[in-house]
């Protein structure tokens, strides 16, 4: 019940201070056009390297360019989904550095929901819709025998993938309060990912691909149910049920992400840094 | 003489700035091994595909990534370097100090990005580059001669680097603020620059003209140099030319602005 | 403890281990006791400076006191409420100023940062409105509303800060540092705002501050703390005692004469006919004026009071000359 009522206060607090920042930012409207607008042309600069890609060649790791914008489609909005609700995280190293942190502990709302929305910016939603065309074609484009399972899984995809992206996000942040000073380090695993996942996992080694599939499982975002839905073999022998396993996998990513941050959290206030 | 000494000072600073965020060192340092590691991987898939691409074979195509992942933070190839605080200066009005300094604006400011350019390759881009050495097969020349030369066609690389980077902060004399440039800068940095694909690599016209933008002068030409893919002297001749332009450029522009200064009184 | 104790701190402890770069490499860890074992209790409506140098425990007192920190030992309530067990809750009803940060949204109007507040902090629209207003008033807030925050001067931004703490009508007030780096003029306005609010609605008000005038001007009772530990409690005129501070008699005799003696009070300054006289605050005054206006020729004179400021220093030394001598 108190867990609750935490969630529902927390999500109060992030709809009010989002929403702020965005009727701030809707004040200069043409200035908001041009940044999503910028924002769509700098996320979409990883596609046209892809493009350029399959200028010179037919396959990559033996998938199609259809293929491989399927997972890039994945990969990029669930990615920009996760980035618009939590993307303002990585600035909370320096928050802490400069002490502004402490403001957010004497205010009645959950901490993580005000760092979350903190300069909340719907510019970010240039990167969603990049990378929901680029999906968009790639469900036209590629050569799948659509079934109910296969259907379902697509929106499942997008939906978990957000979740893991998120949770990466918050263990981020909670890693932020022991080194402040590390924030970048996230970006290898937040950027890192994304650009990990809008290529077939049979380019990468197997251990890194063992890597991203049972430690940090990043590969249930799009690889493992992707690779179903196109009825491609995933590198590593899994068994069929793993590619329904992205919900699951997001929830256990959320819940440990959140005690990381609890533990986080605690740790600065007996500690004061 | 004393003048030298001063933009030595300069420099230095610049240098010791850097090296107090060891903690950010070590991130960056992180990250950049992470994402050398993604592509060599894409990299690898492509030139399976197609070996020989772009003239360049799989050995190569792995050394272009480190060497890639090196200059990353070294010509601050997305920004954030000196120009950063140069455009918060101009758009604080604080440029107005910077300007009655008995130094030359652009030469301060190119020995403090000079010095943080420095400290990024040594702090933080050799490391990743000898992680790629190390784990991936690379083709390292093996002639003292070739190092040499690479190492010009770095600190040319640098200067063409600063030049387009002072022309985009001194924009903002005129626009005000920074984010606009900032992000154009960050665009054509990463992509004209070859991070995501070397420009050997880009197909038909597009990549003639990619090859000879002032970009190319930043990684593809070191790249080159060290794998005696280019004469050394071609690609010394090239970065020269852009930087010679381009700081010119960045004079007259200096100049405009500084009278832009004078009139309106800061 | 009084039972009308708002603030109880009993036996409040607070430890940091710190590491410290010893070489290049090597670090070497130790323990900094920042609170000290402290114990005070706060009666509601009162009106409490708390002191000290730099370090020496305020701010983690009332870091502690917020719930921002949790204490390593001992018992603390406000309100009723263990801030670091229920720090959303006691969040409704304290407000809390710190002086070298603002809590305000930094990039948007003021404004902006009071509406999220009436949201927040579940403020009832009536008493927003009517808090708002009277706020705006007292502060001259009016033409500072839609300015963003980061524009307004570190004078402005105070009073911005102060308003946003008390939108909510918060019990009590905890004001760290809240005239540090202002001018005169917006120093003596934020006092006399502190006072008004401390009179009408009855705040509790608890001030750390470096400026001894803020407390002078503002509080009837004092807190002075070094080292993580309490060094007093009490009345503002006791801390002269206690620092066995001494207050100065200027003399002004008739003509020049050599210094003048009267044990225990010493001459301290001579110039011209003047002479400056230094004897300890708890001797009378009256007893040494009498002295020597039978033996010497006097025109004038008048007793100066020791400014807090020297009795909390000599506080200081007394204190670090004990801490030496217990090392060596």
């Amino acid at each position: 019940m108190a867990e609750r009522n935490a969630l529902l206060d927390g999500l109060r607090a992030y709809r009010l201070i989002a929403g702020m920042w965005v009727r701030s930012s809707m004040t200069y409207r043409t200035s908001f056009v041009v940044t999503v607008f910028g924002n769509l042309l700098v996320t979409g600069l990883d596609f046209v390297a892809i493009l350029l890609m399959f200028s010179q060649v037919d396959s990559l790791g033996g998938w199609s360019l259809a293929e491989v914008a399927f997972l890039y489609g994945l990969s990029v909005t669930a990615f920009g989904i996760a980035d618009l609700v939590l993307g303002s995280m990585d600035v909370l190293g320096a928050r802490m550095r400069d002490g502004s942190f402490d403001t957010l502990l004497v205010r009645p709302a959950p901490v993580l929901a005000q760092v979350g929305a903190d300069h909340f910016a719907l510019r970010r939603l240039g990167r969603i819709t990049q990378g929901a065309v680029v999906l968009g074609y790639a469900l036209v484009a590629v050569d799948v025998d659509w079934s109910a399972p296969k259907v379902v899984l697509v929106p499942v995809m997008v939906v978990s993938g957000a979740a893991i992206f998120s949770a990466v996000f918050v263990a981020g942040a909670a890693f932020q309060i022991f080194a402040q000073d590390a924030a970048e380090v996230q970006n290898a695993f937040t950027y890192g990912g994304t650009t990990l996942l809008q290529y077939p996992p049979t380019v990468f080694g197997k251990d890194l691909v063992r890597g991203v599939t049972f430690m940090l499982p990043l590969a249930f975002v799009n690889w493992v149910p992707a690779a179903y839905v196109l009825g491609r073999p995933y590198p590593i022998g899994l068994p069929e049920w793993t590619a329904f396993a992205s919900p699951l996998v997001a929830a256990v990513c959320c819940a440990l992400a959140g005690l990381a941050w609890r533990t986080g959290l605690r740790s600065y206030r007996s500690t004061g840094s | 003489m004393g003048s030298g000494r001063l933009y030595l000072a300069v420099a230095v600073g610049g240098f010791r700035r850097y090296a107090t965020y060891r903690a950010a060192t070590a991130a960056g340092v992180f990250t950049n091994t992470v994402f050398g590691v993604i592509l060599v991987y894409t990299y690898l898939a492509l030139w399976d595909e197609k070996p020989h691409l772009g003239g360049y074979d799989q050995a190569q195509a792995v050394t272009y990534v480190w060497l890639g992942q090196c200059l990353y933070a070294t010509l601050a190839i997305q920004g954030g370097g000196a120009e950063k605080d140069l455009m918060e200066r101009i758009r604080t009005g604080e440029i107005a100090v910077d300007l009655y300094r008995p130094a030359d604006l652009q030469l301060w400011w190119l020995a403090g990005d000079m010095g943080r350019a420095l400290f990024q390759m040594l702090g933080r881009g050799v490391i990743p580059f000898a992680f790629g050495a190390l784990f991936f097969p690379m083709a390292l020349p093996t002639e003292f001669t070739a190092w040499a030369a690479c190492l010009v066609a770095l600190l040319l690389a640098m200067l063409v680097s600063f030049a387009i980077r002072y022309l985009a902060a001194l924009s903002v004399f005129w626009l005000l603020d920074g984010m606009g440039v900032n992000q154009v800068m960050m665009i054509t940095g990463i992509f004209f620059s070859g991070m995501v694909l070397p420009l050997n690599a880009f197909p038909g016209v597009f990549g003639d003209i990619v090859r000879v933008l002032p970009w190319a002068a930043q990684i593809q030409m070191p790249a080159d140099v060290l794998m005696g893919e280019t004469d050394p002297l071609a690609a010394f001749a090239f970065q020269a030319a852009w930087a010679v332009v381009l700081l010119a450029a960045g004079r007259l522009l200096q100049s405009a602005a500084t009278r832009r200064v004078v009139v309106q009184g800061g | 403890m009084q039972d009308d104790a708002f603030i109880e701190l009993d036996g409040v402890e607070k430890v940091f281990d710190v590491r410290k770069k010893t070489g290049f490499l090597k670090r070497e860890r130790r323990q900094v006791r920042a609170v000290d074992s402290i114990s005070f209790t706060v009666a509601r409506g009162e009106m409490v400076g708390y002191i000290g140098p730099n370090g020496a425990g305020k701010s983690t007192t009332i870091k502690m006191l917020t719930g921002i920190l949790t204490p390593s030992a001992g018992r603390l309530r406000v309100a009723g409420i263990d801030p670091s067990r229920e720090r959303k809750r006691l969040a409704h009803r304290i407000g809390v100023v710190f002086g070298q940060r603002t809590t305000l949204w930094w990039d948007l109007p003021l404004i902006d940062s009071y509406k999220l507040m009436h949201r927040m902090y579940r403020i009832p629209d009536g008493r927003y409105r009517e808090n708002l207003e009277r706020l705006v008033e007292l502060l001259d807030l009016g033409p500072l509303l839609d300015v963003p925050v980061r524009q307004l001067s570190l004078g402005q931004r105070m009073r911005g800060d102060i308003a946003a703490a008390l939108l909510h009508d918060p019990e009590v007030l905890y004001l760290d540092e809240p005239t540090i780096g202002l001018d005169v003029i917006s120093k003596a306005k934020v006092r006399e705002f502190l006072r008004e609010v401390n009179a009408e609605r009855g705040t509790t008000v608890l001030l750390t501050t470096h400026d001894l005038q803020d407390v002078e001007q503002l509080c009837s009772r004092v807190m002075v703390i070094d080292h993580g530990r309490l060094m007093y409690d009490g009345p503002l005129a006791g801390l002269h005692e206690v620092g066995e501070s001494e207050r100065t008699l200027v003399v002004d005799l008739e003509r020049e004469l050599p210094p003048i003696e009267a044990a225990p009070a010493r001459v301290v300054k001579v110039e011209g006919p003047r002479q400056w006289l230094a004897f300890p605050a708890g001797e009378s005054a009256a007893v040494l004026v009498a002295r020597i206006a039978a033996e010497y020729p006097l025109v004038d004179l008048s007793v100066r009071e020791p400014d807090i400021e020297a009795v909390i220093a000599k506080m200081y030394g007394e204190q670090a000359e004990k801490a030496q001598r217990a090392v060596s």
